[in-house]
């Protein structure tokens, strides 16, 4: 019975390999095809705008925390408006590992990913991608959403001037 | 005695026996590449030129061009030497395969073989025994130890399967009453061997599978043990050597299986070059075949199998043969 079994089991694999001689093979053979990726997929990282033009993004440092490999530097400032931006932001794409966390980490959905993944370059200095490369026209995966709306638009300096805006309790008066 | 014409007629057999072989063992690899990725569901290599017709030149290219490194502590001599026994050993043996009947050419005979040695089964069992050297010697003078242990592994193969490999075509030459490899396919002209004599058959397929070191027989190289066995320590064209000496080993062992189980050249319609390339191919397609079909067997599992199963088996059919061929007579 054992003998039986390894006779066969040595006989067996013969057909299935012949047999996949004929079968159609699963390779996509990449530069003439290309499947299509999904809409999520995560490759190259972009830095939306509101949907009135405005950068998304408030140099929160928050991408560049949740970064496993941190590849996402930059330096903060504040419009004379109270509306915080990036001075200089800068993603070092050779070092990306595309894992998406600084996206799920984004509170203004402004860093998003993109389904391009052919970006591959020569020179790892051209992968150090700068804010104006990074910075597109659209809202990327949500055009409505705009941050400033929701977190009230026109931050002033000192907090709590907007009109429909108490201002921030000093929590001294709180003491006993 | 030798006269011009005939030294002429050797010198452009040989050279076309040369060409011919070489150029088979680079496409042999292309065919393996090609059929092991459908095999598995993948194209192979398509690159290069038509359907990746020119992929052996471009990796013979690659290969030259490569540095031939020398590890400091080797055995500089026989680490520059091994390799060519590897491959020379599997060409020297062509010297004896029959390819068709003698030609009849200019009025004179012309035989399709280099040298018809009256020894030549003999002369075939030296050569494949030979070629273990150049896996030990360049296991040995890599001063590595996966190297080593490769060199080491493909001996104790070599010890295991050689004595059935012998023991198998000692049916061959009792049933074909010589040596001669032209005698004995001449011998198959009503049936082939492999009918007359299915284990004898079976016993050499085995044998020549653990002779050619390949899957499932590839220990002295087992990837997954020893980085690449007996050849880690070569670079460039001397690991070419290797590698295509592999192949030339699988085309002389499809030639001899062809020659001493298959009926040689022997064949309806086709003419008889023909039919002796095509049955040597098919030898050659199952080597492959089997290469994508089954996994590697453990280093002390073919030395069991060798030598508890294989060489009693053989040596049972050894003395079977010789009744039934003493019955007969």
């Amino acid at each position: 019975m054992n003998l039986w079994r390894g006779i066969k089991g040595s006989i067996q694999p013969f057909g299935i390999t012949f047999r996949n001689i004929f079968r159609k093979p699963s390779t996509i053979q990449y530069p003439e095809q290309k499947r299509t990726p999904a809409p999520r997929f995560r490759a190259r990282i972009i830095l939306t705008r509101d949907p009135d033009g405005g950068e998304r993004c408030v140099a929160c440092y928050l991408c560049s925390a949740a970064c496993p490999v941190d590849c996402i530097s930059m330096q903060s400032a504040e419009r004379p408006d109270g509306r915080r931006y990036a001075t200089w932001f800068r993603i070092n794409f050779s070092r990306c590992i595309f894992c998406g966390m600084c996206a799920e980490a984004c509170p203004t959905l402004a860093i998003q990913m993109t389904p391009d993944y052919e970006f591959s370059k020569r020179e790892p200095l051209t992968l150090v991608y700068e804010k104006e490369d990074l910075l597109v026209d659209h809202g990327g995966k949500d055009n409505e959403y705009n941050y400033y709306r929701h977190a009230g638009i026109g931050v002033v300096n000192p907090r709590g001037g907007n009109p429909d805006e108490a201002p921030p309790v000093d929590i001294r008066t709180n003491l006993p | 005695m030798i006269d011009l014409l005939t030294v002429v007629i050797i010198l452009v057999k040989l050279i076309l026996i040369l060409g011919v072989i070489l150029t088979l063992a680079a496409y042999l690899v292309f065919a393996e590449r090609r059929i092991l990725g459908r095999m598995q569901l993948r194209l192979g290599p398509n690159r290069v030129g038509p359907f990746g017709l020119l992929q052996p030149l471009a990796d013979v290219i690659k290969l030259l061009t490569k540095e031939d490194f020398l590890p400091s502590q080797a055995d500089k001599w026989l680490f520059l030497l091994a390799p060519g026994m590897a491959s020379i050993t599997a060409i020297l043996a062509f010297a004896v395969v029959p390819f068709s009947p003698p030609l009849h050419l200019f009025g004179r005979e012309i035989p399709m073989v280099v040298c018809d040695l009256n020894v030549g089964v003999l002369y075939f069992l030296a050569l494949s025994s030979l070629a273990v050297y150049g896996v030990a010697l360049g296991g040995w003078a890599s001063n590595s130890k996966y190297s080593l242990l490769g060199g080491i592994r493909g001996l104790a193969q070599l010890i295991s399967y050689e004595l059935s490999m012998g023991l198998s075509l000692v049916p061959v030459v009792l049933m074909a009453r010589s040596f001669s490899l032209t005698d004995i396919v001449l011998a198959q002209s009503p049936l082939p061997f492999a009918i007359l004599n299915p284990v004898a058959f079976l016993i050499f397929m085995i044998s020549i599978a653990a002779e050619s070191k390949r899957i499932p027989f590839d220990i002295p190289e087992a990837e997954n043990e020893l980085v690449a066995g007996y050849h880690t320590e070569y670079s460039g064209m001397r690991f070419g050597l290797f590698f295509v000496g592999e192949y030339i080993n699988v085309i002389i062992l499809s030639s001899m299986t062809t020659v001493f189980f298959l009926g040689g050249w022997s064949g309806p319609l086709l003419p008889p070059l023909i039919w002796f390339f095509l049955k040597m191919l098919a030898v050659s397609f199952f080597f492959i075949w089997m290469r994508g079909t089954l996994p590697r067997l453990r280093y002390d599992q073919l030395m069991h199998f060798g030598w508890k199963f294989l060489i009693p088996l053989s040596l049972l059919n050894v003395i079977a043969t010789g009744a039934v061929l003493l019955a007969i007579r």
